[in-house]
Formats: C-alpha cells, sequence, structure tokens
C-alpha cells in the first residue's frame, strides 16, 4: 500500500493503519494532468471492437469522430521523422481546441502552437534540434498561453506509456531522481522494498487520444514502421483512441504473410487514414528524406508571429485537405525527396 | 603547421579526442554528432554510437540532422526504440554521455529548461529530453559548453541534468546509480574535469592560446586548477580535412 505523503498529518495516520505502507521520502510539486484509471481503461479496452472491420477513413473524418476539445493526446514520432503531419494539419483546420500535450515534438507541436491551440502539457523536449529553440514554443509558454508545464524526462514519459501499456499503475527508475526536472514533475520517490534503494515512481500514463504515421498498414489498423521504431509499440497501448496514417495501405494477405512485422495490432487502432508524404515535410524511413529547403524556409518564418502565421496560411489554412497539399508541393517535388 | 580554424572546430575536434575505440557513446544533436564521426575515422572505428529513438552502432558517413533521422543508424547494427535505448543506459551498458546546456554550476549540473522563474519564464527553453536520462545513467558525462560568465554560474536557474547536485555522495543519496556522473567539460576556452574530494569544476587544460586568467575570468565561480594544466593541441589538418571533405561537407558547423 503506497502513502501519499508523510508530511501529511491524515496520511501518517493513513500510513499506521497500513503496516506495509512505503512512505514517500520525495515528490515533484505539480499535480497530475491526465490520471489514469486502470479499471476504467481495462473496460474500455473490453468494449473496444475486435471486428476486422474497414477502418479508413479521411483525416476529416477521423478528427470529426475522434477527438474532442480538451482531450489529452501525444504525436509519435519526434523531430520532423515519421510524424503524422497530415493529421495534425487536419487537426488545426478541425476548430477543435485547448488540447492537453504529452510532448516531445517539433514540427506538429510548432502547428498547435501557432494555432494557438495547447493550454497544458506534460513535456519533455520541444525545439528544432539543430536549428535551436522553438519560437512558437517561446511564444506559447512566455505569453501564459500554454498554462501548465509539468516536466518529465524523455525516457520517464515512455516508460509511462510503458507502465500503461502492462496495464500496471507506475513504474519504477533510476533516472529523474534529485533535480528540478523531478521537482517539476508528478514523480514521487520512495524506498525500493527489496534493497532499500531509491526509486523514482512514474504513474502509468493513458492518452484520450493518439497519432502515429506509419509506412504501410491494412484496412483493419494493422500496422508495419520501418526503420526505429521510436516509441510506437508503447504508445499504440496506452491509448483510448488511436488514429493512425500510412504511407500505404496494403493487402491483410500481405500483413499475414508477415506477422513479425506487426508493431501495432488491428484491435488498438480506431481509424486508417491513406496519407502518403503524410510525414512532409519531414522524412520517411526508406521512402523519402527530410524536405530540407522548406524546412530552412521554415526555420526563418517561425521566428516571428507574423512569418508563422503566414506559413499556418499557405500550408493549412489555405488548403482544404491533404490531396490539396500533395498537388501544392507537386509530384515532381515530391520524387526529388524520394530515396 | 597549424592551419585556421573556427570555435565550432576545436569544439569538434576536442569532443572527439576524449571517445574511446570500443566504448559507446550516447550522442545528442550538434556537435557530439559531428565528433563521434570524426572519432570513428580517426581513431575509433569500434565507436558505437547510441541515439535516443533507437539507432546503435551507425557508421557516421553523413551527418544526422535529427537524433531520429535514418542517419543515426546508418549501416547500423540495431534499428530499435526509445525504451531499449534508455534501457539498455539504465542497466550500465553506455559508458560516454553527451550533454549540452544554457547554464552550467561547479557540480556540472545543467540547465536546459528555462531562464528566470519556471512558472513564468523569461526565456523557455527545449527542455530535459533524454538530457535528464543521460545525466543520470551513462557512467561519465562530458558537456559540451560556450564558456562565459553568463553560461558557468554558481545558481543555475533550473537543474533539468543532474551533475554531482550538490557534492559529495548527493548523487547516490538522492538514488542515482554508483558511480556515474560528469567526467569532462569541453569549452571553447579549454577542458575541465572535477576534483576528486569536491565534486567541483577543476581546470585541466588549455586551447591553443588561451590563458588561465582568461578562463577564470569568464567562469562565474572558483575553479580548481589542476596541478599541471596542460595544453590542447590545435586541430590538426587531417581532422580539419576530415572534418570539413567528410564529416561536414555542407559546412553547418563551420
Amino acid at each position: 500500500m503506497l502513502c501519499h505523503s508523510i508530511r501529511d498529518n491524515q496520511n501518517i495516520k493513513h500510513m499506521e493503519q497500513h503496516k506495509n505502507c512505503i512512505p514517500i521520502v520525495a515528490e515533484g510539486e505539480e499535480p497530475l494532468i491526465q490520471p489514469t484509471d486502470l479499471d476504467a481503461f481495462r473496460e474500455h479496452n473490453r468494449k473496444k471492437s475486435k471486428a476486422l472491420i474497414d477502418k479508413t477513413m479521411t483525416e476529416k473524418e477521423a478528427i470529426e469522430r475522434f477527438v474532442n476539445d480538451g482531450d489529452y493526446m501525444c504525436f509519435e514520432l519526434y523531430g520532423t521523422v515519421r510524424c503524422p503531419m497530415s493529421l495534425t494539419r487536419e487537426l488545426v483546420r478541425s476548430g477543435k481546441k485547448d488540447f492537453r500535450i504529452v510532448g516531445h515534438g517539433i514540427h506538429e507541436l510548432d502547428m498547435l502552437f501557432g494555432a494557438d491551440l495547447v493550454r497544458e502539457m506534460d513535456f519533455t523536449y520541444i525545439g528544432l534540434e539543430v536549428y535551436g529553440i522553438s519560437a512558437n514554443l517561446r511564444r506559447a509558454v512566455e505569453s501564459g498561453s500554454v498554462t501548465k508545464i509539468v516536466e518529465w524526462s524523455n525516457a520517464a514519459l515512455i516508460w509511462r506509456f510503458k507502465a500503461a501499456s502492462m496495464g500496471i499503475p507506475f513504474i519504477p527508475t533510476r533516472s529523474m531522481v534529485g533535480t528540478d526536472t523531478f521537482n517539476k514533475s508528478s514523480a514521487k520517490v520512495i524506498e525500493c522494498p527489496f534493497t532499500g534503494d531509491k526509486v523514482a515512481l512514474l504513474p502509468a500514463l493513458v492518452l484520450d487520444t493518439g497519432f502515429i504515421h506509419v509506412n504501410r498498414a491494412d484496412i483493419h489498423g494493422n500496422c508495419q514502421i520501418d526503420g526505429i521504431s521510436g516509441f510506437a509499440f508503447e504508445m499504440s497501448r496506452a491509448c483510448k483512441n488511436l488514429i493512425i496514417s500510412a504511407e500505404e495501405i496494403i493487402d491483410t494477405k500481405e500483413i499475414r504473410k508477415h506477422p513479425d512485422r506487426t508493431i501495432i495490432p488491428y484491435y488498438l487502432v480506431d481509424a486508417v487514414v491513406h496519407a502518403p508524404y503524410g510525414s512532409w515535410p519531414g522524412e520517411m524511413a526508406g521512402m523519402y528524406e527530410r524536405d530540407e529547403p522548406h524546412y530552412k524556409d521554415y526555420v526563418e518564418k517561425q521566428k516571428t508571429k507574423e512569418g508563422m502565421d503566414a506559413y499556418m496560411k499557405e500550408w493549412i489554412y489555405d488548403l482544404p485537405d491533404h490531396q490539396a497539399l500533395i498537388d501544392k508541393v507537386g509530384m515532381d517535388h515530391f520524387k526529388s525527396l524520394t530515396l | 603547421m597549424t592551419q585556421e580554424y573556427s570555435p565550432s572546430e576545436l569544439l569538434i575536434c576536442l569532443a572527439s579526442r576524449v571517445m574511446e575505440d570500443g566504448s559507446t557513446a550516447f550522442i545528442g544533436t550538434g556537435i557530439p554528432m559531428l565528433a563521434a564521426s570524426l572519432a570513428q575515422t580517426m581513431h575509433a572505428p569500434n565507436l558505437i554510437p547510441v541515439f535516443e529513438f533507437g539507432g546503435t552502432g551507425a557508421i557516421l558517413e553523413k551527418l544526422p540532422l535529427a537524433v531520429g533521422d535514418m542517419r543515426t543508424y546508418n549501416k547500423g547494427v540495431a534499428a530499435s526504440g526509445l525504451c531499449d535505448i534508455m534501457e539498455t543506459a539504465q542497466r550500465g551498458f553506455i559508458e560516454y554521455g553527451f550533454l549540452g546546456g544554457a547554464q552550467i554550476d561547479k557540480y556540472g549540473n545543467l540547465n536546459s529548461t528555462v531562464i528566470g522563474d519556471h512558472k513564468n519564464p523569461k526565456v523557455r527553453l527545449p527542455g530535459s529530453g533524454g538530457g535528464n536520462d543521460v545525466g543520470s545513467l551513462c557512467w561519465r558525462t562530458i558537456a559540451i559548453m560556450i564558456h562565459d560568465k553568463r553560461r558557468f554560474i554558481e545558481n543555475i536557474d533550473f537543474v533539468t541534468t543532474p551533475g554531482y547536485l550538490t557534492g559529495p555522495g548527493s548523487r547516490e543519496e538522492a538514488g542515482l546509480p554508483k558511480d556515474t556522473g560528469p567526467y569532462r567539460v569541453v569549452t571553447n576556452l579549454c577542458v575541465l574535469g572535477y576534483d576528486d574530494e569536491t565534486k567541483e569544476m577543476k581546470l585541466l587544460s588549455l586551447n591553443p592560446g588561451v590563458t588561465v586568467e582568461q578562463v577564470i575570468e569568464n567562469t562565474g565561480f572558483k575553479l580548481h586548477l589542476a596541478d599541471n594544466i596542460t595544453q590542447n593541441d590545435p586541430p590538426t589538418p587531417e581532422e580539419l580535412k576530415i572534418l570539413r571533405e567528410r564529416v561536414d561537407p555542407d559546412g553547418l558547423y563551420r
């Protein structure tokens, strides 16, 4: 039995009632912005359809059906690599708002900041990597538009997904302890009941909605990923709703021929969106590389609010859907990025 | 004969020389990527670069632009995922970890989260990412820093990544794995280590043309001085040739 705080008299009484209670020796000050109810998650998973139905739909339909204002969400992978950009652009166009985000991110979260859609965050890293700090992040946080930021290490966030994917309430780690990253998190330190060593406990994290872009999927949502798998495995198993976009839609026979390649099985998936070049202007392993000239131009534009607004207008608001973006970029240009 | 070189090129060469052949190094964005690539060509063909999102043992022929891009597992031995990499670090497989930050204190604690107050920041920085995990879980960490009084300060605004925290024994006391911690700080002025007894930063060697006074002037806390402060060699013509022709032909870091 785990108690909440030894500093709290009531809890000390509570602790006395439970002889085997493990005291908390340190705790982060921030409240959990997405508490997890594992029994509710089990119930949700029990009810989720296991039928092999056709889940293909457009970006618009997927977001209309599976995203609500205020949802807590995450976008795999990271940076400009295999990011679900066609879904992100549609999310911005959808008018849905006040999202709570767990992040990791560069290009996709920059779009959400640019449209002022983010209110609270479990945060680990948002930046432009070799191109420096994200000006969108700075504007969103320093203006107070993002009202709450809870800090975590990168591993901690993914281990939180891992705990959820295991169906357990928390996972211990030897990372994060002793720092302000810990102090501004919602993690707690206990002494290990087996060794007496201090460990940080990371609470399980279940997303309202997850977005993952993959190389290939069938119409039911069985997914294959080429190259590094980032955190697709853990995150896909920690979602109430999971929206997949895929470069290619393949026959289920192909999936069944190579079942070892399935990283996300169909029963986890709610929507499958066919999105060729769906990670553009980012890269897709084995398929196309990052559009460096476009990205460098973006890096310049995002430095000012006006530049960012102009970028959003040109590449999101003025385009009705992903097909319009493909037409605007042009197949010749895409072919120049093809590996 | 010495050639002209930029401050970045010197930093890359110094960081590269620290990397041992046959060891594992957790590589972040930027200078560590170039340093690892240079080391593989110069003296460490069996250096295993490990990248946060799953790339392991890449032969770094083209400069990765992102810690998840295809170049991080170019001709690599494995392309796994974030959990595998972080768990590999947590069970003690990763020797060196490279780190950076906006501020560093005498114990090697790093800030890459926020300048000013966390709730109402003056500047919101990118955050921990894998930094905190690298500083917690790798055996020895090497920070790469621009050396000035705004960055080398007594009290950093936020401890994103643990160095020796508040001094000897404090890492273990907090629960961090035994015998881990900061090893070197490589800067545009010098290479620093840590005093064995106090775990405070210590000047080990000077970059070409730099004096001890200059290092002290640019450091916002009291430095220990090694008994025998040595000189760092400038980049050799061979290092510069590899760097400019192979590692970074586009000159992103010149």
